[in-house]
Order: structure tokens, then C-alpha cells, then sequence
């Protein structure tokens, strides 16, 4: 006899008691019932002990929230600078006295610069107009008499290298219609910088409170281990396999995982409700539109799926030295 | 064809106790037989080489046709399916029902629930317990344990039954019982070890006695 065979639970023919073959298609019935009573009862042993559940469910939570609010966090930078052109421009005040005709056959010549991508003119209309709607000064433009905006011309340039950008910068503002040339990159740069720092700071943070999760999991499930000892000792004694003494905690390290990570979606969507106004009242400071976003659907789909695996990862682990040393004697 | 075979199979345990020496004994299929001797002859030692709680320090051990010591450790549970085993101290969970405590066995080996059901109250009718399958048993009599205990055994319809002491805390009458239901079951062509120091009852049995002293076998072989 093969030692497959014997894994599938048959033997040869014997005299004695008739042993009882099971089909493959009933032992895969079995496994699924198995699974099913199993994670049913792991969900009903949790709300045997509410108060020990909450507190368990409540660190995992805080542990989960954490890189999911900062993850939300660094979503909201990024989209915030997604809002500006991370593409370098040159912004050409073009002098006061150049009249809107002049300004507007400038702007036609510079499309003809190989060195420019494209052109945009902001004539002195247009730029008083922006002004007025978007700037909390825009009632100090009574005390002129006339528009003292210069008209602006947006210069898209081709190549983005440092040197050829200054390069352009000088040559557009050696321009006599030009009265400065404002190469406005930088700023920008420094914040995806930001941005990409924060982002591995908070997947660092992520690793580090996954850890944590881990380590949560496992100690609550050792404690349920412990206190099924008895039923692990008379499972093993009559054949259990370690994956069928294991199964519970496996599912209760799921049911950990899964339930905390959904309070976590609480905490942070909390966290973000309480913030937005403050927010959306700084971005309307700067004259943005910006608006806070959560977790969202996909957000909260994976921090279910992460919290859930880790979880389920402690549930394995934890478990699985300690199955081995649970064996059964007579004492 | 060979149930248990012990072929000079000794046991040391990591202390430098030698529990077993040399220990030599075939029990044919279907056989029913006493081990017995004093208290710390061996017999426990034994019957847990059968039941692969402990592994022999030399010689083999073979149920079937198969080499225990050759067994890998993921086959250990497979092994165990083969086997029923009673317990002095009948092992039993006290948190679930009689009925819950003996289908254990076929839920295990992943039998449908209505088969499992039919099966548990078959063999909780043989040791007379059919009426008490929804009570706690810890609400039962420690005899009336025992059988419980003894239902779990032998569910599964096992090819070997062992027993470990199974009258140590009954009382003559109950261990007579309990006695018979174990003849029962070998009378069906379950192979049936018993450890026992009851020597009285044992006579009465009138069986094939494997005699243990200081882990050495000395009679019945």
C-alpha cells in the first residue's frame, strides 16, 4: 500500500470490523462543512467574550487606522499636486506698456521658438478676471484707475534639463517686450519630494504596525489555544490532522483581522470627517477648489484584505509550533 | 495476518528510564487480549507505541502491515484513525454533549452528517446509552462515562481497540459490563488490547495475557 493511499484514508482488506470507505467527492463535502461549522463557530466563540473581543479588536484597529489614515493622507498630497503642472513653464510679465495687439502677435511669434512645446497668453483682461474671482484682494483693484496687470505669456518649454531651461529663461527675458521671466519649478519639486518621503515613511509605518497586528493576532490565539486544550488532546487522539486542530484559529485570526480592519475604516473615515472643514478652509485660502478625500471603496476593500491576511498569517503562525507541542498522552 | 507486532522493541525514555527491553509478541487479527502487570511494568508505555504517542528507542513496531518507526509524522493522524483507544480518565469534553463528544471520530474522517448521526446512535445503542445522547457528561456516572468513552472508540468502526485500565474507577459489576461490550466488539473482528492490573477479572475473561515486569515481557507471548 502507497503511502498516498494511506493519506487518502484506505487501507487493504482485512477480516474484522467492515471499515467504511469515504468517496473523495464526500471527504471534499466534508472539508467544505468542516470550514463552513468552523468559521460560524470562531465567529460565535469572539461574542462569548465581548469585553476581551472589543479590546482585542480596538488595538487592532488602532494599529490598522494608522497606516490607513497616513496612506489617505499622502493620497490627498498627491492629488493636491497633481492639481498644479509638474511640467516647467516660464511665465513672461510682459511690460505694462505693451499694448494687447503687440502682446497677442508676441505671443504668435514665440509659437514659432522650436525651442517651445507651446504658448499660452494671458491677455490684461483675462488676468484682471482671474484675479477678481480667485483673489481675496481682488477689492483693491477699485483703488486703481486702469488694469494694472501686465498681460503673461506661458511658455511651454521642450526640454526640461535644468541648464537649457535657464538657458531659455535668459534668452525670453532678453526679449524687449519681456519684463521678467519666471521659471516656476521648484516648489513643486520640493513637494513631490515630500510626497515621496512621506509615502515611505508611511509604508514604513505600515510594515512596522503590520508587525504589530501580527503579533496581536498570535497572542490572543495562543490564549484560545490554551483554553481548548483539552478538545485539541482528544481531537489529536482520535486523528485529527493538525490543518483540521488548526482550522478554528486560522478562522478566528480571519475574523480578527477582517473586524478590526472595519473598525478601522471607521476611525479613519472619523479622522478625515474631522479634518475636511479645516482643510477645505486652508485650500480656499490659496484660492483651491482641493477636496479632501477617504479611504474610498478600493482604500477600504484593501485595508479589509490586508487586515484579514495578517490576521490570518498570525493565526498560522502562532498556531503551529504550538499544535505540534499539544500532544496527547493517557496522564 | 498480524494486528500488532512487536519485534524486539525497547523504549528509554530521555531520563535514561528503560520503560520497555526487548519486548517480542505478535496479536493476530481479531484476537482479544490482556496486558497486564504492576504499576510501572510498562503497559501504558505499550499501548502508547500503538497509538504513536511515543516512538520505540529500538526495535519495530508494526500495526498492519505497516512499520510505526517508519511512519512520517504527517501520517501520524491517519494512524490514529486506524485505532480506537479508551481511557481510564475517559477523556472526554465536558463542554458539548454525549453525542458531540462521540461523533468527534467521524467528523474527522469528514463522514455526512445524517451518516455520522446514524452511525453515533448505533454505537451509543450498543453501550446503552441511546436516551442520554443530548446530556452533558458531566452529568453522567463515571461508568456510564466509561461507556461514552467506549462509544467514541469504537464509532468508527476501528481495526484495533486498546484500552488503557478502562475499569480502574468502575466498580466490580461495571467492570464486568464494560468487559463484555470489549468481547462484543472482538466478536465483530475488532483486534482488542486491554491493559489492566485487575488480575480477578482477567481470570474471569479467560484470554490470552501478555504478563509485563519491569518492562520486560514475561509471559503470554
Amino acid at each position: 500500500m502507497s503511502k498516498h493511499d494511506m493519506n487518502q484514508g484506505r487501507t487493504a482488506p482485512r477480516r474484522g470490523a467492515q471499515r467504511h470507505h469515504i468517496s473523495f467527492k464526500a471527504k471534499s463535502h466534508g472539508w467544505l462543512r468542516h470550514n463552513r461549522v468552523v468559521a460560524l463557530d470562531a465567529l460565535r466563540r469572539m461574542f462569548l467574550t465581548p469585553v476581551a473581543t472589543l479590546m482585542t479588536l480596538a488595538v487592532l484597529a488602532v494599529s490598522l487606522a494608522l497606516p490607513g489614515f497616513l496612506m489617505t493622507a499622502v493620497n490627498n498630497i498627491q492629488q493636491f499636486s497633481q492639481g498644479f503642472d509638474a511640467n516647467p513653464r516660464i511665465a513672461l510679465y510682459l511690460k505694462t506698456s505693451v499694448s494687447d495687439a503687440r502682446a497677442e502677435q508676441f505671443s504668435l511669434e514665440l509659437m514659432l521658438n522650436p525651442a517651445l512645446s507651446g504658448v499660452e497668453l494671458i491677455d490684461r483682461e483675462k488676468g484682471l478676471q482671474e484675479f477678481s474671482s480667485y483673489s481675496e484682494f481682488a477689492n483693491l483693484l477699485s483703488l486703481f484707475d486702469s488694469n494694472p496687470l501686465p498681460a503673461v505669456v506661458l511658455a511651454l518649454p521642450l526640454d526640461h534639463s535644468p541648464h537649457m531651461l535657464q538657458a531659455l529663461q535668459s534668452e525670453l527675458l532678453a526679449l524687449p517686450e519681456v519684463e521678467e521671466a519666471q521659471l516656476d519649478l521648484e516648489w513643486i519639486q520640493r513637494l513631490n519630494a515630500y510626497v515621496v518621503l512621506a509615502q515611505r515613511f508611511s509604508w514604513v509605518l505600515s510594515a512596522l504596525l503590520g508587525l504589530a497586528v501580527l503579533l496581536v493576532v498570535g497572542n490572543t490565539l495562543r490564549m484560545l489555544l490554551e483554553n481548548r486544550r483539552d478538545e485539541i488532546l482528544v481531537a489529536k487522539l482520535v486523528g485529527a490532522t493538525d490543518a483540521w486542530v488548526r482550522r478554528p484559529f486560522l478562522y478566528s485570526g480571519f475574523w480578527y483581522g477582517l473586524m478590526g480592519s472595519i473598525l478601522a475604516i471607521f476611525m479613519v473615515s472619523f479622522a478625515i470627517h474631522l479634518i475636511d472643514q479645516p482643510v477645505t478652509e486652508l485650500m480656499s485660502l490659496y484660492a483651491s477648489r482641493f477636496e479632501l478625500e477617504g479611504l474610498g471603496f478600493k482604500g477600504g476593500l484593501t485595508l479589509m484584505a490586508v487586515g484579514s491576511t495578517l490576521g490570518l498569517l498570525g493565526g498560522f503562525l502562532s498556531t503551529g509550533h504550538h499544535l505540534r507541542e499539544i500532544e496527547p498522552d493517557d496522564r | 495476518m498480524a494486528a500488532i507486532q512487536f519485534l524486539n522493541v525497547g523504549k528509554r525514555y530521555s531520563e535514561g528510564h528503560d520503560a520497555l527491553i526487548g519486548v517480542d509478541f505478535t496479536l493476530a487479527s481479531g484476537e482479544m487480549a490482556f496486558l497486564t502487570g504492576h504499576s510501572g511494568a510498562g503497559k501504558s508505555t505499550l499501548l502508547k507505541l500503538i497509538m504513536l504517542m511515543e516512538r520505540a528507542s529500538r526495535g519495530h513496531v508494526l500495526v498492519g502491515d505497516e512499520d510505526l518507526g517508519e511512519l512520517p509524522r504527517r501520517l501520524v493522524s491517519w494512524h490514529r484513525r486506524r485505532i480506537g483507544v479508551v481511557l481510564q480518565n475517559h477523556q472526554l469534553l465536558f463542554d458539548r454533549s454525549v453525542f458531540a463528544n462521540v461523533v468527534m471520530p467521524l467528523e474527522i474522517a469528514g463522514y455526512a452528517p445524517e451518516d455520522a448521526a446514524r452511525r453515533v446512535r448505533a454505537a451509543l445503542d450498543k453501550v446503552g446509552l441511546l436516551n442520554r445522547e443530548k446530556h452533558n457528561p458531566i452529568t453522567l456516572s463515571s461508568g456510564e462515562q466509561q461507556r461514552v468513552g467506549i462509544a467514541r472508540a469504537i464509532v468508527h468502526k476501528p481495526q484495533v481497540l486498546l484500552a488503557d485500565e478502562p475499569t480502574g474507577n468502575l466498580d466490580p459489576e461495571l467492570s464486568e459490563g464494560v468487559m463484555r461490550l470489549f468481547e462484543q466488539f472482538n466478536r465483530i473482528g475488532t483486534t482488542v488490547l486491554i491493559a489492566s492490573h485487575d488480575l480477578s477479572l482477567i481470570h474471569r475473561m479467560r484470554k490470552r495475557t501478555l504478563v509485563l515486569k519491569n518492562g520486560r515481557l514475561i509471559s503470554g507471548v
